[in-house]
């Protein structure tokens, strides 16, 4: 395996606080990895700077060997990057349905099409069947619940064809049920080559689907290894899962 | 046992569109009663009815003996029914000592505020410890016992928390958990919503599952632990 993506000595400050403090963590392709660490490590700031949401003071974002000048969000998703966000950040005046059709990266000249067409409509709709949302295709998405907004969300990055997903707590508010399906979309993808970065709380759903953890401490990895590895490494459980 | 919460045959939504649809749940006083279901089964706007942020179209709500469906949320506080939302819900430019002063912000007493607060920070040092930072620059965790401090400033007996441990981390969880049994030890009644079901039901007397809007099973905690078929429908896979 190669490094898909790499985060090179990375700092980023806000005022005195030093949310990325010279980070570096390698993402292998193919992978599912896991970014793990207290709240306020620095784990949603890894993922702004690697998606273009915020600039790194310092360090670089490589992705497939290459460095990306100046990232910004429009081309890294582009690149083949997709994320979904910890406050999940649908379009609310969008129906459900037109929510996942429009995360479809298309060309330009598209933009002024009516409709989409019913290929794309029809996968839409098995995504909203398969998260209990398909209830919700013509209706504003803005009517939907904490939980079934983060389930649109995560259904619309399925719409696309990636090479990269990053997932910002997917499974913070979701049933236990649902969280099940995910999982299986993650495994699913995953077979058929698309990497993951996931940062997430709920350990049992990291462990069961991670190859590779890296653990962040103020700004930095403390750890970087297998999910059994990282469960037993005294500094991990001290500053994150033990008590 | 006396119910501090009733609701009865109640209706609400948002525009158009009902959320809850006729739905009934009791809340026994000094109890901790657990609500779970799927994603958009009404949990957080059974706690929205109650604390008077929605006013149900069709049905009752009693607090104690007395209907409180129709009150202002101001009317509703006052009564001693606090609602902790979903999420951070602290206002990140503010220090935080002036957010929990803002939990008494409908008192006009003013030397009662001022003991209440110097109790609390008593309770949970992080409020004088951290009295000037912005409430903003502290962790996940933090923010959430900062936020449980402020709801109790106005010392409610009746606690309605949405999704208190989102988003936080492991040991952070923990903490919140213990929190509520606390709270609830020193005879406070708390109604839960929790995604972590397994969780919120273990510290659960009672729990209640919520699906379409309407209240299809209420047992014990341990019961619908126990239950396989709630298991399967709501719960996942045991861990």
């Amino acid at each position: 395996m190669s490094a898909l993506l790499s985060v090179q000595v990375a700092s980023k400050s806000f005022g005195g606080i030093r949310a990325l403090d010279g980070c570096s963590f390698d993402v292998q392709e193919g992978s599912v990895t896991g970014l793990i660490g207290p709240n306020g490590s620095g784990k949603t700031t890894a993922f702004n700077v690697i998606t273009g949401y915020e600039r790194a003071d310092s360090g670089r974002v490589v992705l497939r060997g290459r460095p990306v000048t100046r990232p910004d969000p429009c081309r890294m998703y582009r690149l083949g990057l997709a994320r979904t966000f910890q406050q999940s950040r649908i379009l609310p005046g969008l129906t459900a349905l037109e929510n996942i059709v429009v995360a479809r990266s298309q060309p330009w000249y598209r933009l002024f099409a009516q409709r989409a067409p019913a290929g794309e409509t029809q996968r839409a709709f098995e995504l909203l069947a398969e998260f209990n949302l398909v209830d919700y295709a013509n209706r504003p998405a803005g009517v939907l619940s904490y939980g079934q907004r983060k389930l649109l969300e995560f259904a619309a990055v399925l719409m696309d064809q990636p090479s990269l997903v990053l997932l910002d707590e997917p499974t913070a508010g979701i049933n236990p049920v649902m969280k099940e399906a995910m999982e299986a979309h993650v495994r699913s993808r995953n077979e058929k080559g698309v990497t993951f970065l996931i940062v997430e709380h709920e350990m049992q759903f990291v462990m069961r689907l991670c190859d590779q953890i890296v653990v962040l401490d103020r700004g930095r990895p403390i750890a970087c290894d297998t999910p059994e590895a990282v469960q037993d490494d005294p500094r991990v459980l001290d500053a994150y899962l033990g008590d | 046992m006396s119910d501090a919460l009733d609701l009865e045959d109640v209706v609400a939504g948002y525009g158009r569109g009902d959320v809850l649809r006729g739905l009934s749940l009791h809340v026994p006083a000094g109890e901790i009663t657990c609500l779970v279901g799927p994603n958009g089964s009404g949990k957080s706007t059974v706690l929205r009815v109650v604390s008077g942020l929605i006013t149900p179209t069709r049905g009752r709500v009693r607090h104690i003996d007395v209907e409180i469906s129709g009150l202002s949320p101001r009317k509703i506080l006052e009564r001693g029914v606090a609602h902790i939302p979903q999420d951070r819900g602290l206002f990140p430019a503010m220090s935080v000592w002036d957010n929990v002063l803002m939990g008494a912000y409908i008192s006009s007493d003013r030397t009662a505020v001022a003991e209440r607060i110097e109790e609390l920070a008593e309770r949970f040092p992080i409020i004088r410890e951290r009295r000037r930072a912005y409430a903003g620059s502290l962790s996940g965790g933090e923010q959430k016992i900062v936020e449980i401090a402020r709801s109790l400033m106005l010392d409610p007996s009746v606690l309605c928390f949405d999704e208190p441990s989102i988003g936080l981390e492991p040991r952070a969880r923990r903490r919140v958990f213990d929190l509520l049994t606390e709270l609830n030890a020193s005879g406070r009644t708390i109604l839960l919503v929790e995604q972590n079901a397994r969780s919120g039901l273990e510290i659960a007397h009672h729990g209640a599952v919520l699906d379409r809007g309407v209240v299809q099973l209420a047992a014990s905690g341990s019961e619908l632990l126990s239950d396989r078929d709630i298991g399967r429908l709501y719960l996942g896979a045991a861990d």
